[in-house]
């Protein structure tokens, strides 16, 4: 299952790469659906069907609008040659990876290896969650009731989303 | 935007009813089945995109409907937060408190409060997705007039 994970991911570096160099913005909107799909395998193949779910839906409602907006503008990328900030921000975009980099790998090695042995909290979850919640899906049981202030959070980040979509689009006042 | 050719509105008006009901049966399953209000939540938004799309902007009352999304969205998270604080009010006093009866494992009526939670997250996840697309196709359209 490794080597078909590690196939996949291959897949998606290579889309997402295609999609930066793509000289039609359609196409490169088009390669970028080749990661997300690629995610939808690997969550079903690691056995995670409720978030192959989410994936694929808001991948596919992502793309159609991504293809909306490319139809309704341009296809053409407007490419300009970077100047001294553009190199600034290359060099601190690379310091920035190297440094992340670092601190994943020190912390990596602390871990167990991935799928061995659930964590210490993951336990009572799985145990107690179908007689505490008495939800039949356990996703749906922690997420609502285990780790609430999780879902309130993110719902609201939604809702700031598109508070924001809604002020920085609008170029006209209202009347 | 404008409209498709009748081949796609034919094929639209079939379909669109059925993808919506799809949303609805994700969203109220979400205690017992994979999926959930965020996942039904996107489908149902489908459903409306797949209609703006196929019909053109200009055939429905779109300022309107924006102004009617954003309210749902903001309603249904209020809704939200209020359930999550009546758990402060009844029984144990704890937020996110799971107060209503557990009732059979496995039933569609069962679970308590979660399927509340489960629906009107669906409700705003489908309104958010709805008004960040009508957001792209209205002040597209005001900034061409």
């Amino acid at each position: 299952m490794e080597i078909a994970i590690s196939i996949i991911i291959g897949l998606m570096i290579l889309g997402a790469l295609y999609a930066i160099h793509a000289k039609d913005l359609l196409s490169a909107v088009i390669a970028c659906g080749i990661v997300g799909y690629g995610l939808v395998i690997c969550f079903l193949l690691l056995k995670a069907p409720d978030l192959a779910i989410v994936q694929i839906v808001v991948e596919t409602i992502t793309l159609i609008i991504m293809v909306a907006v490319v139809l309704d503008s341009s296809r053409e990328e407007q490419f300009s040659k970077p100047d001294l900030d553009g190199y600034l921000s290359i060099a601190t975009t690379i310091v920035l990876i190297v440094v992340l980099f670092y601190f994943f790998k020190i912390s990596i090695e602390t871990l167990d290896v991935f799928g061995s042995g659930s964590l210490r909290m993951a336990g009572p979850y799985i145990e107690g969650a179908t007689d505490k919640t008495g939800s039949a899906n356990l996703v749906t049981g922690v997420v609502f009731d285990f780790r609430g202030y999780d879902t309130m959070g993110e719902a609201t980040v939604l809702v700031t989303a598109v508070l924001g979509v809604l002020t920085i689009l609008r170029i006209k006042g209202r009347k | 935007m404008k409209g498709m050719t009748i081949i796609v509105k034919k094929t639209t008006q079939l379909i669109a009813g059925i993808v919506f009901l799809y949303g609805i049966y994700v969203i109220i399953h979400g205690h017992l089945t994979p999926g959930g209000g965020f996942a039904g939540g996107v489908i149902v938004a489908g459903s409306f995109i797949l209609l703006i799309l196929a019909f053109g902007s200009n055939v429905m009352n779109l300022t309107k409907e924006e102004l009617g999304s954003t309210m749902y969205e903001n309603l249904a998270t209020l809704v939200v937060i209020f359930l999550a604080v009546s758990g402060l009010l009844i029984g144990a006093r704890v937020f996110f408190l799971n107060w209503l009866p557990k009732g059979n494992l496995g039933q569609l009526v069962s679970a308590g409060i979660l399927p509340l939670y489960n629906i009107f997250v669906g409700i705003e996840v489908a309104s958010s997705i709805l008004t960040i697309f009508l957001a792209l196709v209205i002040f597209k359209e005001e900034i061409s007039e």
